[in-house]
């Protein structure tokens, strides 16, 4: 029982690291995408518009895999299972988050920006200091439902071959004819996103000082 | 000394015309109210000047500084950027909805671009900001974020926020129309105390009393022109245009 339980946090480890690396590798990229979104460059706007559509119109399954084989079918290159999920993830996931932050900049006022251009702030710092802290006030809420189901979905690692959580109770389940290491990893993953939402929660307090 | 030279400026949105030769200038230490019927483009020329939009036509002079000219051929040049950021300090902007920043206290919204855009130190601009605020009879909300002050107080932080960049003229976009009538009054009083003060001011209003009171100068606009301009005197009293008599009498019913 107990060299279950080790495996199984070895499982969480490896899901966990997929789950920061894509968030500190999608989350930035996101509102990078965002930005080419509503780019006037008519080129970058449709270029990012498609991949959105492909990212958000295909199964993540399906694109870990072809992120993980393409390379070696076409030029025969392999490399690491493990960069091959964190890519896949990060793509599929700064699709979702470059939607949300779209939602967000669009929602703000112009009269922010017209307030801004008249008190002589330059374009960088009205983003970064007018605009960008208010829009994630408004995003939190789609922003945390995205996170949760990042944490789920990290379970789809195993379609190429990385033991995560999942992989290890499914293993566990099989060499023990029992289910209940999948039950197990159920309640690892319920815990991991109540800290998510209470997390969400707590940042949403904070930001509440003004609406 | 004129501080602001408008010559025949024009701007178009699409194929609507709104304003169609637009030329006038201001004194040092006058006070310019713009009347007209809605849609007359009393605001659109204020953002112009304060380069919320840009002009089709004509030319634009603050404090012998060009902010744009046109060519023989009609194009429009602008300034080089320096230059329009310049113009753009000198021109303060006081806006129908406040346009505050809500995520930040009242201090910061009148710190941050002083800090920012003057580089003021922060204890500096901190002073200006609280001498500011307690001329606004503000002086106790500091604190206090945009959402938790009445429109009139919000309006009052806003004038605060452009009066603390020692703007050379101050334009106010129509800043009452977004009040109701008790609070149009504190707004209208502050107004008035910086006039007696001698700021420089542009005043884009629909408050006919207001406008005779504080002016020295009062321009009425009706489809992109300036129909008539004077003293309230002349403008208020005997007014010349027949469409400057239509406009007036509808306010007097």
């Amino acid at each position: 029982m107990s060299n279950l339980l080790s495996l199984m946090l070895q499982g969480t480890y490896t899901s966990l690291k997929i789950f920061f690396l894509t968030l500190i590798f999608s989350l930035p990229l996101g509102l990078l995408v965002a930005k080419g979104r509503m780019s006037k460059n008519r080129f970058i706007s449709t270029t990012v518009n498609v991949y959105i559509m492909i990212m958000r119109g295909t199964p993540l399954i399906l694109q870990l895999i072809f992120v993980y084989f393409a390379p070696y079918y076409l030029f025969g290159a392999s490399y690491d299972r493990f960069t091959a999920v964190i890519v896949g993830f990060v793509i599929n996931y700064a699709a979702y988050f470059a939607e949300i932050y779209r939602g967000g900049i669009q929602s703000i006022e112009v009269g922010q920006y017209e307030a801004a251009h008249v008190l002589g702030f330059s374009k960088l710092h009205t983003f970064t200091h007018i605009v960008f802290p208010q829009v994630i006030k408004r995003i939190l809420p789609s922003l945390g439902n995205e996170v949760i189901t990042l944490i789920k979905d990290t379970a789809l690692a195993q379609t190429i071959g990385v033991a995560e959580l999942f992989r290890v109770a499914q293993n566990a389940a099989a060499r023990q004819f029992s289910t209940t290491p999948i039950f197990i990893a159920g309640v690892f993953y319920f815990v991991m996103n109540a800290i998510v939402s209470r997390s969400f929660d707590h940042i949403e307090k904070k930001l509440d000082y003004y609406h | 000394m004129e501080m602001i030279k408008v010559r025949d400026v024009k701007k178009e949105f699409g194929e609507l015309g709104v304003l169609k030769g637009i030329s006038f200038s201001l004194h040092e230490g006058e006070v310019l109210s713009i009347i007209g019927p809605s849609g007359s483009g009393k605001s659109t020329l204020l953002r112009c000047l304060t380069q919320l939009e840009r002009i089709d036509g004509g030319s634009i002079e603050v404090c012998d500084d060009v902010m744009a000219t046109t060519d023989d051929e009609g194009n429009v040049r602008y300034s080089d950027p320096k230059t329009l950021q310049t113009i753009r300090l000198k021109l303060g902007l006081v806006f129908q909805s406040f346009n505050l920043f809500p995520h930040m206290s009242v201090l910061r919204n009148i710190v941050e671009a002083q800090t920012h855009v003057l580089k003021r130190s922060k204890e500096e601009a901190t002073e200006v900001a609280r001498t500011l605020l307690a001329k606004m009879g503000l002086g106790e909300k500091e604190k206090v974020y945009p959402c938790h002050l009445s429109g009139g107080q919000q309006q009052r932080v806003s004038i605060a926020r452009a009066l603390a960049l020692n703007p050379t003229v101050l334009c106010f976009d129509e800043p009452t129309s977004a009040l109701d009538p008790e609070l149009t009054q504190e707004i209208l009083k502050v107004i008035k105390e910086l006039a007696r003060e001698k700021m420089t001011m542009i005043v884009v209003t629909h408050e006919m009393n207001f406008a005779r009171d504080i002016s020295d100068r009062v321009i009425f606009m009706d489809d992109g022109l300036i129909v008539e301009e004077g003293s309230p005197q002349e403008l208020f009293v005997n007014p010349k245009n027949e469409r400057t008599k239509r406009f007036l009498q509808r306010y007097e019913q």
